[in-house]
């Protein structure tokens, strides 16, 4: 009972991380071709992201791989059920990792890499924000018999097209979700450049911190409309407290980010978002909990079919320890070198330094 | 790469750095390729093979998500500053981040190689109903809604196959490793260009290649052992084996699946002797197995001994031309050169077909004797959805290959780079 909970907790932590860091590059990715006016921009676009994108994508293999482990049917279901929406992104991701050092290194096909980066960033950049819709929502799933606990929808009910009609809300968190990557990395980049590309960036983080401000109010009166069981949630019905810390640290952040762009401080500027990215994170996981998939309802708050929690689909206590065990040996040290490869790479981008 | 880095790191010349540049380089291009296609193995596990995770997900995903934390965290950040930190760290700090990608790739290596083998021969675990009303075949017994659960982690984690598996797959990756290095150095050997370079490639390559491809000796040996007396089905097919009695150790030959006969160039009781040092010892043949148990025979069989033809061909190879390198005659022979060029081709052909041999004769089960592989599958994805997708694969694949090709041929091509070396 505790460790699935816990487990619940670490897997919020993995995916906050994993929002944190590979979201600000996802932003920089998509943001490439509009802030790339010339070679010398592109360069330090890509050389900002250059030694850190490959970690911070790790964080979402080893959430998956956590998913996996400590909830196996939440990892089969999701997976297998939303087969053709993982294969876009995944076919986005295999070029986005192959994209920057190819580049590098094969200048007669910079152009077809520069697609390749870019297109690789921002299709996962609105699709996990799709993808965290619909777990806020609620998917079909079948009830028991031959197909227990399988996905009984397609590729167009995870745009919003449910079997009780058209939701608008998992297109809606998606918006949102690009929003945030984007403003994540129009903060990073004008942490790292100077002159022209920093002014740029500047202004363009202010205009996008407006639009994110804008899709967090939208988000929440549609879920409020669409999804009320989830919006509830949150306000305590199910877990007190936590659901409203997040929102309140939303709001701080909000507050901060905006307080650190007019005062120049691009550093706490990109910390400000970053703790809007946790905060969200924090939001989802208190929409959903104690379920991991949770069911889609009607009008009348009838499931279709049943839930995936924490309980129903765990793995034994035995692997979830030693799972516990794996974790704490292990995070310490990553969270350690990490903070070293920051450190060392910290500061404003040289156009003409090393690597791609 | 590593030990270039080395010899960079105790020499600090310019020269010296170029080579290493050179082979970060070669390294960091194929690593792209290797974080791409395995990420694209992490979500099959779910997307293609969601039967399979709900049932072994509470062993299986363990070593997944150890590989991420202690292996792919480790490989990827210290990657960035091999590829990014020439001039921002400490030379020393730089080395022992050569050595740390080094040790990544290895963890790696074992996490992956734990989770395939406990599909190979599982232990540590019982399997349990759920009672969810999805009915599965597990073993020979109709299941509701089965799944295994760990009871012991060592006994999963290092079960009779890991160890064996792990010394040999890590002994022909390192083999693979050394005949590419040896390649760059025969192309420009036989060009006339970077000759020091050239020759450096070679010495390392070889001496790579040939300590772990005599190791081969050893670690094969053990993993065939383990085959033999954990896999019976599975040895019996990869030597055509079909009635009980002494099993012959085959070079090559044919199997004649109708007439249930095999005709090959063989040892008499040869597998017997290996493994129990007498030339009797009996072994079950195919045919004391039941048909719906047995794998394909002929295609285990020949990516086997393609296997064995291919080491054989290795260990002369590479300790002949390694001899002769160190007699200094093989920079004269332009023959052996060419040879050398095309050489790295061997090993790579030997793993492909290695890795087909123990996954083709573990068939029809995808975890040994529990569960098959036909009742692993997604059930929900169509397998209209399924072509097509493999169909994009094959087109992804195929751009990186070429993406790929051009990059690497044209660095090694280009040689190390002293002058263009400070960027």
């Amino acid at each position: 009972m505790l460790l699935q909970v816990i487990w619940f907790v670490l897997l919020g932590v993995l995916f906050a991380g994993y929002a944190v860091l590979d979201g600000f590059d996802l932003g920089v990715g998509t943001l490439y071709p509009f802030l790339g006016k010339s070679e010398a921009d592109k360069a330090v676009l890509r050389k900002s992201i250059g030694p850190v994108w490959d970690g911070n994508e790790v964080w979402l293999l080893t959430a998956g791989g956590a998913l996996f482990a400590a909830f196996p049917p939440v990892y089969g279901t999701v997976f297998s059920g939303f087969y053709l929406a993982l294969m876009l992104v995944l076919f986005a991701l295999i070029f986005r990792a192959v994209s920057l050092d190819f580049r590098a290194h094969d200048p007669a096909w910079a152009g077809v890499w520069d697609w390749a980066f870019f297109l690789g960033s921002a299709l996962p950049a609105l699709l996990f924000g799709v993808a965290v819709g619909n777990i806020v929502l609620g998917i079909p799933l079948y009830g028991p018999g031959q197909l227990s606990g399988e996905f009984a929808g397609n590729f167009f009910t995870l745009l919003g097209f449910t079997p009780y009609g058209f939701n608008p809300l998992p297109l809606c968190v998606g918006l949102l979700g690009l929003g945030m990557f984007l403003l994540q990395g129009a903060s990073w980049i004008a942490l790292k450049s100077v002159g022209d590309l920093h002014e740029r960036a500047s202004a363009l983080r202010s205009t996008l911190a407006w639009v994110f401000v804008a899709l967090v109010m939208v988000a929440t009166v549609i879920t409020e409309i669409f999804a009320p069981v989830a919006f509830f949630n949150v306000l305590g019905a199910k877990l007190p407290v936590v659901g409203i810390v997040f929102v309140a640290l939303l709001l701080v952040s909000l507050v901060w980010g905006r307080l650190a762009a007019n005062g120049g401080k691009d550093l706490h500027a990109w910390y400000a978002v970053s703790l809007s990215a946790v905060a969200l994170t924090g939001i989802w996981a208190a929409a959903i909990f104690p379920a991991l998939v949770p069911s889609l309802k009607d009008a009348k708050g009838v499931a279709y079919g049943p839930a995936l929690t924490i309980f129903n689909a765990s793995s034994s206590q035995l692997t979830l320890m030693v799972m516990l065990i794996i974790a704490v040996i292990g995070v310490p040290i990553v969270l350690y070198y990490m903070y070293l490869i920051y450190k060392t790479f910290a500061g404003k981008v040289n156009p003409d330094g090393d690597g791609y | 790469m590593v030990m270039f880095e080395r010899r960079y790191y105790k020499s600090q010349s310019a020269e010296d750095k170029s080579w290493a540049d050179l082979w970060v380089k070669i390294f960091t291009a194929t690593f792209v390729i290797g974080v791409a296609t395995g990420v694209t193995m992490e979500f099959a596990f779910g997307t293609n093979w969601a039967s399979y995770s709900r049932f072994v997900g509470d062993i299986f995903g363990a070593p997944l998500a150890a590989e991420g934390l202690f292996a792919f965290f480790l490989e990827s950040t210290f990657l960035g500053v091999l590829l990014f930190g020439r001039n921002r760290v400490s030379a020393k700090f730089y080395y022992v981040s050569a050595w740390l990608v080094w040790a990544g790739s290895m963890l790696s290596a074992l996490w992956i190689i734990i989770a395939n083998s406990w599909m190979q021969t599982p232990r540590g675990f019982k399997v349990v109903e759920t009672g969810n009303g999805t009915m599965v075949m597990i073993g020979s017994k109709l299941m509701n809604g089965p799944k295994a659960i760990l009871t012991d982690f060592f006994a999963a984690a290092l079960n009779p196959s890991t160890l064996p598996r792990y010394t040999h797959t890590v002994s022909a990756l390192l083999v693979a490793g050394g005949c590419v290095a040896a390649a760059v150095g025969a192309y420009h050997l036989l060009k006339g260009t970077h000759k020091e370079f050239a020759k450096t490639s070679i010495s390392y390559g070889l001496a790579v290649a040939t300590i772990f491809s005599v190791m081969m000796l050893v670690t094969g040996h053990f993993q065939a052992v383990e085959v033999v007396q954990q896999q019976p089905v599975k040895m019996a097919a990869m030597e055509g084996h079909w009635n009980d009695g002494p099993m012959p150790l085959g070079f090559i030959g044919f199997v004649n699946t109708s007439a249930k006969t095999t005709t090959a160039l063989e040892i008499p009781g040869g597998v017997s002797f290996l493994e129990s040092f007498t030339f009797t010892k009996p072994y079950p043949g195919l045919n004391s197995f039941a048909p719906a148990d047995l794998p394909p025979i002929q295609a285990t069989y020949q990516t086997y001994h393609l296997m064995i033809v291919t080491f054989a061909l290795l260990i002369l190879g590479t300790s002949w031309m390694w001899w002769l390198n160190h007699k200094g005659k093989l920079e004269e022979n332009k023959f052996l050169l060419k040879v050398l060029l095309w050489f790295w081709l061997i090993p790579q052909l030997g793993i492909q077909m290695g890795w087909a041999a123990a996954e083709i004769g573990r068939q029809p089960w995808i975890v040994q004797g529990l569960m098959r592989t036909k009742d692993a599958v997604s059930v929900v994805v169509p397998a209209y959805q399924i072509a097509l997708t493999l169909a994009i694969f094959f087109v992804i694949y195929a751009l990186l290959f070429v993406g790929w090709a051009r990059i690497v041929l044209g660095l090694i091509k280009k040689g190390p780079q002293v002058a263009a070396s400070k960027a």
